[in-house]
């Protein structure tokens, strides 16, 4: 347990150190789109340029036209303003199309990446990693380097042009003025960064306290029954005041700040204009018609000025917590896509094609964890063609053997042979193609049935699904669902039976007619017709094939040509079925134990006596 | 507009913050307004000339103006948007309230996630329409009524001009706005197809290796994931005109003011001053213009969450105190179900069929039966997790229906088959039922059900977090920590549904003793697969398709050689294997 906890934690905590690398690392999915970027960031500054020069227009109405009167040529100072802002709609709309076109680009290619990546990943990862983790890597962390592109991060180097340009301008109109007008920086300078730190630890308070909330809602509402059959009504109802309280103090606490931020920066910005005026007015003044240091009209642009530098002062901090979001979701999504893979295909493949299916383990070792042995020094061999069932308690290791035999794991001592080549040894994808397993829990995909028989494999045609399913039988349900083969399979094939389920994978196995047949069989009890359904169809896909089970039905076990008795971990007996029973060994017991439920009672006394 | 008028109900404990809250809202706009004009004034005596003191009032009258519609600006959000938080945490409680009354088959018809979602996504919805819908109304109203006036008159034909050009701005942010709202929920939709798949891939890892299908999986996954970007590209075309349309609109304006204004200026009808007031007013315009916009899709966004959280206010609980319940004597747990049949809707068959028996106080009784066969269904009817038809179950001869729930409950201990947790302590978990218990019984309760040597090896003994946020306790941990949260209640029935199916033979052994001496005198039910758990018992009733089929003690029924004998002998041999 304290491995895990400490593995959660490293999941949260990010080191500052790596934002260069990471930094770095992001510029490399950017290159491909060289081309699209660098004319975004030039269209940048030139729509900055453009905004700086609109309260230029309102100067020069004022200068030129209205202070001496004069009508003429006010049309082209208008029209040229509206061609400035036609530019500018054009320009910025451009501006954005490309840059959230490199976002949807990259994004495209991270989830790509990581989706690719996580198809190789071992079968041990996903023993290790909660696929609800796994999910947030590919959705909401690839989302978050989206922002990036969408809330215009890229614009906040824009943004210091900007500041840099009207500053600048300013400067050059009336230097006087500017200094003094730029006494309001530094106040909305320290507003901003005292209102965002209030604002994002109270959203952090809000965001935990809610998550408190639906923790309780989640759990109260699962165990809505606990709580009203102990009487605990009244207790939860408090609890939950408490925490819906909790919520919402935080909530009016973060409130004042905003209530205090917005008038506070109007505040500002009237000292700014205060002072312009103040100030500025008195340079008017002074200004003789000879020596004109200020104008009227570049008073009035002075004060829109100061408007054009507030915004992007306040944006700056904002966007400084995307990039903080951003960069830790690189951060987890690099290191998922830098996991190493220890089950991977040999750098040269001893073979590969179709196998003739002779399986042997030599001396097999095994364990998940450590020292925790599930197979203990396992040896066996089968010879193409034969068929063997496997038997033994829940936790005997029978799972396991079919796990290795595909190399989901690998092994940690001896060896698994199939036809005379160690499976890591094999071209892995060949060597996984050689095999067609049933599982006890039939996994169906979200598709059409014939897409569940087919899976991704486009060279099954449409004849030969139709053939898998009739020779397993399954055809004469398929045809009556609503849509027949094409009928659609919903999450995890919800609305079919489990019998129904099992014919269908029975018919994807066949369909894709494996050297090798790994079968799990179920357990669980289906109606008298399914289950003389399913045991033919077994029959039908183990015919001309070496077939392994981990079996459960007597006449699976009693077909079989050899029975192989598994417990805790090692392989106790081994014979037909007669050979084993006239033992009287541990295959004996838990035959009884296992297989005599009421439809084998009649058999089962038979066979005793 | 009948959700509404319910959802105005809660606004009524605010009145006062509404009226105050919309008195601030005008205070801020109209005291806020008197800037533009009094800069229009100051421009105009600096084209007149104008004295260093007088300039030194303007700029003053600026700040003072600015700071006192800030006090109102200030406290408008606060009173406005705080009235929203309190009605927020008033219909959550309500909500929480509401489901908290429900019972079982609401829960069935119900999923959770549901329930959640209209818990947070919806519920913030309808705070949006509470608090930022009406406060921006309320400010765009105020603009646009108070900011007429002053620039009718300067000029009706400017101001005329601006406001056929103006509300295009409340236009765009309305329709612009929601198609961009809609067409990215249906692009999330679609996104969260793509998750689905790719979490039914994860899932189903072993099937994907074991046919090769990695490459094809990945294909698939491209190909959507490539129709995704598409999609999010014809978005981004719409979506990226809607602020540099918004500018475009908005510099139009003062283009207009340019154009038109500076004409009337140059002419001289209007002053230097009034053009650069009128300049300011549209400044103060923009933001009400695009709030207008932005209102509309929150009161479309909150009248549909609000119409889902009514569908749940709607279901009035179906199981609960009747009219003529009244306190009866105390409860001593004497069971009784009469030609009881049951079923789980009107027109479904029958899952208990014309059950009769009775439990007298103080006897123990078990259910045995394969899955399915109504065991849980028969005792879920006692606590009436489940009403059963009127006139057919009896506790103490008075029908369950006719009790208080509170006093029918309070006299019983459940132990549900599936283990049932809270992440609190343990010790808070075991006295769940039971208020202001001492540690003393806490430690009773635990040592009956066979935890105590558990505890002694917990981190913080029985301060341990349970869950998520604490450590995981074991399958066999977990139902015997539900087993110590029934007996605490030292309750006169204890209802046992196969609650100690992971607990190991011998430590079940155990336990069954030290609960025999614990329950004597009080009614136990018992419903287990194994024989071991049942074979004390007064009485064994084994159930089959809804029905008894076999009833009497251990004894008698392994003599009658029938089901419940086949039972035990696979029992007998299990154990047998297990010990070779």
């Amino acid at each position: 347990m304290a491995t895990a906890v400490k593995q959660f934690h490293e999941e949260e905590a990010i080191g500052k150190t790596y934002d260069w690398q990471i930094a770095r690392r992001l510029l490399r999915y950017l290159r491909p789109y060289a081309r699209t970027l660098v004319p975004a960031l030039l269209l940048t500054l030139i729509l900055n340029a453009l905004r700086i020069l609109q309260p230029k227009f309102t100067q020069y109405a004022i200068d030129w036209y209205i202070v001496p009167h004069r009508l003429g040529g006010l049309r082209w100072l208008a029209l040229a303003f509206l061609g400035v802002l036609l530019l500018t709609f054009i320009l910025s709309y451009v501006q954005t199309v490309l840059l959230e076109t490199v976002g949807q680009r990259v994004m495209y290619d991270l989830r790509s990446e990581l989706y690719t990546k996580l198809q190789r990943q071992d079968v041990a990862y996903y023993d290790k990693t909660p696929v609800g983790r796994i999910m947030t890597r590919l959705t909401s962390d690839v989302d978050a380097l989206n922002e990036l592109f969408t809330s215009g991060v890229i614009d906040v180097l824009g943004d210091l042009v900007m500041i840099v340009a009207i500053a600048a301008l300013m400067f050059w109109m009336d230097w006087r003025l500017t200094l003094v007008t730029l006494l309001t920086v530094p106040m909305l300078f320290s507003v901003t960064m005292w209102f965002r730190r209030h604002a994002r630890r109270g959203y952090d308070r809000v965001r935990t306290r809610l998550a408190r909330i639906n923790a309780f809602l989640q759990e109260h509402l699962s165990g809505a029954q606990i709580v009203q059959l102990f009487n605990r009504e009244e207790k939860a109802r408090a609890q939950f005041h408490e925490l819906n309280d909790d919520y919402r103090r935080a909530n009016i606490e973060t409130i004042f700040y905003y209530a205090i931020f917005f008038p506070l920066v109007d505040l500002i910005g009237a000292i700014g204009t205060a002072l312009i005026i103040w100030y500025g007015g008195w340079r008017v003044m002074q200004s003789a018609p000879f020596t004109q240091t200020l104008s009227l009209g570049a008073l009035v642009a002075f004060i829109q000025y100061l408007q054009q530098l507030f915004q992007p002062i306040r944006d700056i901090s904002d966007k400084y917590n995307v990039l903080q979001a951003a960069v830790v979701a690189s951060h987890r999504i690099f290191r998922t896509l830098d996991q190493p893979i220890s089950i991977t295909p040999p750098t040269v493949a001893r073979k590969s094609g179709r196998a003739r299916g002779k399986i042997e383990f030599e001396r097999v070792w095994f364990a998940y964890n450590d020292e925790e042995w599930v197979l203990r020094d396992v040896s066996f061999t089968i010879e193409p063609g034969q068929s063997v069932a496997i038997v033994g308690h829940t936790g005997s290791g029978k799972t396991t053997i079919t796990n290795l035999l595909m190399r989901f794991y690998d092994v940690q001592r001896g060896r698994i042979l199939l036809d005379g080549v160690d499976v890591r040894d094999w071209d892995l994808r060949s060597l996984r193609q050689n095999f067609a397993v049933v599982l006890q829990d039939v996994f169906l995909f979200s598709g059409t049935i014939e897409s569940n028989i087919r899976l991704g494999r486009d060279d099954i045609t449409e004849e030969r699904v139709r053939w898998a399913a009739r020779e397993v039988q399954a055809d004469r349900f398929i045809e009556r669902l609503p849509g027949g083969y094409k009928a659609e399979v919903r999450e995890r094939g919800a609305g079919l039976s489990v019998g129904q389920k099992q014919l269908i994978s029975f018919a994807r196995a066949l369909a894709f007619d494996p050297a090798i047949l790994i079968l799990d069989e179920a357990t669980s009890s289906i109606d008298t017709e399914t289950e003389q359904l399913i045991q033919k169809a077994i029959e039908r896909v183990m015919r001309d094939r070496t077939s392994l089970v981990i079996a459960h039905r007597l006449s699976t076990i009693q077909n079989a040509d050899r029975i192989i008795v598994l417990h805790h971990g090692q392989i106790r007996e081994q014979g037909t079925h007669q050979e084993l029973l006239a033992r009287r060994g541990l295959y004996w017991r838990l035959y009884r134990l296992q297989y005599s439920d009421r439809t084998m009672h009649a058999e089962l006394k038979d066979a005793l006596t | 507009m009948d959700d509404l008028r319910k959802f105005a109900r809660y606004f009524r404990p605010y009145r006062r913050s509404l009226i105050f809250g919309t008195f601030c809202v005008f205070a801020s706009v109209i005291i806020g307004l008197l800037v533009p004009l009094i800069v229009g004034h100051a421009v105009d005596d600096l084209s007149a000339g104008v004295t260093w003191a007088k300039l030194t009032r303007y700029a003053l009258t600026v700040l003072g103006v600015s700071a006192v519609s800030g006090i109102f600006l200030f406290l408008q959000r606060l009173i406005l948007i705080g009235m929203s938080r309190h009605i927020e945490y008033d219909l959550r409680r309500d909500f929480y309230a509401h489901l908290q009354r429900q019972p079982l088959s609401f829960f069935h018809s119900h999923r959770i996630g549901d329930l959640m979602a209209r818990a947070t996504n919806d519920l913030s919805a309808v705070r949006q329409l509470a608090g930022p819908a009406i406060m921006y109304s309320l400010q765009t109203l105020f603009v646009i009524l108070l900011i007429l006036p002053l620039m009718l008159r300067i000029s009706v034909r400017l101001t005329l001009l601006l406001f056929t050009t103006m509300p295009l701005v409340s236009l765009t942010v309305k329709y612009l706005g929601q198609q961009i709202h809609l067409r990215f929920e249906k692009i999330q939709d679609f996104f969260a197809q793509i998750s689905a798949r790719a979490q039914e891939n994860f899932t189903g890892v072993r099937v994907v290796r074991a046919y090769a299908q990695e490459e094809a999986e990945i294909e698939a996954f491209n190909r959507l994931n490539r129709l995704y970007a598409e999609r999010n590209l014809s978005l981004v075309r719409i979506s990226a005109a809607m602020r540099p349309l918004l500018q475009f609109l908005i510099g139009l304006g003062f283009m207009l003011i340019i154009w038109y204004g500076g004409a009337l200026a140059a002419r001289g009808e209007i002053s230097v001053g009034q053009f650069t007031e009128f300049n300011l007013y549209l400044t103060r315009l923009i933001w009400p213009l695009i709030a207008m916009g932005y209102v509309v899709n929150l009161y479309q966004r909150g009248t549909a969450s609000l119409k889902r959280i009514n569908a749940i206010f709607a279901i009035q609980p179906s199981i609960t105190d009747s009219p003529h319940a009244r306190a009866h004597p105390p409860i001593n747990g004497r069971i009784e179900f009469r030609n009881l049949t049951f079923r789980y809707h009107e027109h479904a068959p029958p899952v208990l069929r014309d059950i009769n028996l009775t439990i007298e106080a103080g006897q123990t009784v078990a259910f045995v039966g394969r899955t399915g066969s109504g065991k849980s269904t028969l005792i879920n009817l006692i606590p009436r997790l489940l009403d059963p038809p009127p006139g057919t179950v009896f506790v103490d001869g008075v029908d369950v229906r006719e009790r208080p729930l509170a006093q029918l409950r309070a006299s019983i201990g459940y132990v549900p088959q599936e283990p049932f947790l809270f992440s609190e302590t343990l010790a808070e978990n075991i006295a769940f039922g039971v208020a202001g218990a001492s540690r003393a019984e806490i430690e009773w309760a635990a040592e009956v059900a066979g935890l105590s040597d558990d505890v002694r090896e917990f981190p913080a003994g029985f301060d341990t977090l349970v869950g998520e946020r604490g450590i995981t306790l074991s399958g066999g941990q977990k139902q015997r920590t539900t087993l110590a949260r029934a007996i605490i209640r030292q309750p006169k029935i204890l209802i046992l549904d196969d609650a100690l199916s992971s607990v190991d033979t011998y430590t079940e052994e155990r336990i069954l003793t030290r609960l025999r001496e614990v329950m004597r005198e009080r009614t136990s039910i018992i419903v287990s697969h194994r024989v071991s758990t049942v074979r004390d018992a007064d009485m064994i009733y084994v159930l089959d398709e809804g029905e008894i089929i076999e009833m009497g003690t251990h004894d008698e029924l392994l003599a009658r050689g029938g089901e419940y004998a086949a039972l035990y002998e696979r029992q007998l041999l299990e154990e047998e294997l297990a010990a070779s």
